[in-house]
């Protein structure tokens, strides 16, 4: 993509672009003074017409999302969801502490087309840096008068609070990141009723990731035949790739969804390749829990329909981690197990459990004592809790299942062969401990 | 034996003890309720400026943060229990959260983490000997492009190998960020009133309720 102009990145290694002045300078509050001219109709309209997609991992379309309110609403709120906890994703760290008002601005221009009077930026208490930067772009933005009471003189007011989180992955959820900012536990909610008719404070609400709302600014000042002409049909407009493990340049690139788990990797504008001495054993392409990929799938299409074709959840974050061939995928599995194990957040039995199982049953293989019927287990577990959809309060679980069940499945052979070279005595030994 | 039934809204009883939060801990609490429709929504906030006044949320705060919040203490400890951060006992001065995601597994994190253990002489979750350091590990930090990380109070220190742990395990300025604070965590920007402002009373999850 040489001749890929970035369009969401573009402020990224320019510290200037940090302040509101410099911001600006860069044409910056373009789209929103803009948006300002439109009705809120006619900006949802645009945004739909765009096909803009939610970047925060599930792909809906933002416009769509945003029609649901109800028309005759008086208190709306806007949550940005900024609590980017999905291994090994990094998109949104890099817009807020590169480009907090290109945050702030898409924030905005949602909050107008929502009517939304407050925004609550929720984010993962380990951000410091992007805090304090996103928190001293909302000091300039209030001092500017750019928020507050009647934005660039419409009638608009917009108040926008940063709230932290604490430490829980599960919060990155929709609706357990709205009882997160009332304080409770962040328990996921059942749907419906969806947050666009009862959300926080059991208002009208929407939930956008920081990604999406970075698109805005560009997509209303150039229009949705504009952002509909980078990309497929299904996947408009510019997207952020993570790429990390042993490859030569691991970063955050932006491009049309029309490039490959390999380009992302190997092209020099990228990944730049392999470390050297290194070889790709597997991808997990999108964030850990759409699943794996094996070195002979790396054709796959980052965008929203091709990963479904290699028995892939979706594109997820579209964050990919390599991992190479000196790596005992046992670990991997057994990282993948604990992680959703220890983020279940334990009020649907399914996810609790099978969850907790998964990593017991990993952690065993991983220490050297498998047996070949663990691989039937885990799969089947995998099958039960997670591959059928509805049984679970949120989503989690099917994040839980896909790398796991595919994992197992694509690597069987591996696996099984690690089990037959077991020492007979550790496996012994571990049993022992674990009965 | 039976169980007696209780007011759960009031602490079991005057435990004698002074108060752990000072006034002005308690009114930063309070300047936090213009942003929301109930006060209970001020917990988070609540319970970070405690645990950097104090630097964990022993149970007696618990009761005193409820009281601030008008919320049951039980309502307190259900969400401050939930989340990782949160710390119910003394922490060593610095607590170093070692990411323990798949790219920083991949990238050799468990071998930067047996080297914390080793120099500090305690597992994971210990505080070593001479209180100044916790230890504790977490799924991705969102720093996998700089991997394997830790994160070491307010610093994330990238691109970690074993033999970098002893160097910044000496920097005295190993949780210090460079960048400049806002002050604006500690003081809301909109006043009380602003049209969109919540005013604390709204009485969606009041007291009991949560
Ligand atoms: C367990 C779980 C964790 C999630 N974590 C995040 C997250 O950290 N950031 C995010 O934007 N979306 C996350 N989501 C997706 C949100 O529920 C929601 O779909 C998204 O924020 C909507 O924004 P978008 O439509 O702009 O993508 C998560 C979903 C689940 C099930
Ligand atoms: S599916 Fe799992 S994480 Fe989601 S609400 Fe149920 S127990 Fe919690
Ligand atoms: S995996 Fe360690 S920072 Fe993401």
């Amino acid at each position: 993509m040489r001749d890929y102009e970035p369009i969401l990145l573009r402020n990224v290694g320019v510290p200037e672009a940090r302040t509101l002045k410099g911001y600006e300078a860069r044409g910056g509050y373009r789209g929103i003074r803009k948006a300002l001219g439109s009705s809120p109709e006619q900006i949802v309209e645009e945004v739909k017409k765009a096909n803009l997609r939610g970047r925060g991992g599930a792909g809906f379309p933002a416009g769509l999302k945003w029609s649901f309110l109800p028309k005759d609403r008086t208190i709306t709120y806007l949550c940005v969801n900024a609590d980017e906890s999905e291994p090994p994703t990094f998109s949104n760290r890099l817009l807020m502490e590169n480009d907090p008002h290109q945050v702030l601005e898409g924030a905005m221009i949602a909050a107008y087309a929502t009517r939304a009077q407050v925004a609550y930026i929720y984010m993962r208490v380990e951000f410091h840096e992007q805090f304090h930067v996103l928190q001293r772009a909302v000091d300039e933005a209030y001092a500017a008068g750019y928020l507050g009471r009647r934005l660039f003189g419409h009638d608009f007011d917009l108040q926008v609070y940063i709230h932290r989180g604490a430490g829980a992955y599960v919060c990155g959820e929709e609706t357990g990141l709205i009882e997160s900012i009332e304080g409770k536990r962040g328990w996921p909610r059942i749907k419906p009723p969806f947050p666009a008719l009862e959300g926080l404070f059991r208002r009208p609400t929407v939930v956008n990731n920081v990604e999406t709302l970075a698109n805005l600014p560009h997509l209303i000042e150039r229009g949705a035949a504009w952002f509909t002409s980078i990309g497929p049909p299904h996947s408009t407009g510019p997207k952020l790739f993570c790429i990390s493990g042993p490859v030569r340049r691991p970063g955050c690139y932006e491009g049309p969804m029309t490039i490959t788990v390999r380009d992302l990797i190997e092209r020099p504008e990228f990944g730049g390749g392999m470390l050297p001495g290194k070889r790709v054993k597997m991808v997990l392409p999108g964030g850990v829990s759409v699943g794996v990929l094996t070195a002979n799938e790396l054709d796959m299409k980052m965008d929203f329909a091709d990963p479904a074709k290699y028995g892939l959840l979706g594109l997820g974050t579209a964050a990919a981690v390599v991992v190479d061939t000196d790596t005992d995928i046992r670990l991997v599995l057994r990282n993948l197990a604990r992680f959703y194990a220890l983020e279940s957040c334990g009020q649907c039995t399914q996810c609790r459990e099978g969850t907790s199982w998964m990593y017991k049953i990993a952690a065993r293989i991983a220490a050297g004592a498998g047996r070949r019927a663990d691989l039937d287990i885990l799969e089947q577990t995998a099958r039960n809790m997670g591959m059928m959809p509805g049984l679970s309060i949120c989503g989690l679980p099917d994040g839980a299942t896909y790398p796991i069940e595919t994992l197992v499945r694509k690597f069987r052979s591996e696996l099984e062969e690690l089990i037959g070279q077991q020492e007979p005595a550790r496996r012994d030994a571990v049993l022992q401990t674990v009965n | 034996m039976a169980w007696p039934t209780i007011d759960r809204n009031q602490p079991a009883g005057d435990s004698g003890a002074a108060p752990l939060l000072s006034e002005a801990v308690r009114e930063k609490i309070r300047s936090f309720f213009a942003r929301y429709e109930t006060k209970r929504a001020a917990l988070l906030p609540a319970l970070h400026i405690v645990q950097d006044a104090l630097g964990h949320v022993p149970p007696q705060a618990m009761v005193e943060v409820a009281e601030v919040l008008d919320i049951a203490p039980a309502a307190v400890l259900d969400t401050a229990s939930f989340y990782t951060h949160f710390w119910t006992h003394p922490k060593g001065a610095q607590v170093i959260v070692v990411c323990r995601g798949l790219t920083c597994e991949v990238l050799g994190g468990n071998a930067v983490l047996e080297e914390l253990k080793r120099l500090l002489g305690i597992d994971e979750h210990g505080t070593s000997a001479d209180g100044r350091y916790s230890l504790v590990t977490e799924d991705c930090l969102a720093g996998c492009d700089h991997g394997p990380c830790l994160l070491i109070g307010e610093k994330l220190h990238r691109r970690v190998r074993p033999e970098d742990v002893a160097r910044i395990l000496a920097d005295p300025d190993n949780g210090r960020l460079a960048y400049e604070r806002s002050t604006l965590f500690d003081a809301p920007s909109s006043a009380p009133g602003e049209p969109g402002a919540g005013n604390g009373t709204g009485g969606v999850h009041e007291k009991g309720s949560g």
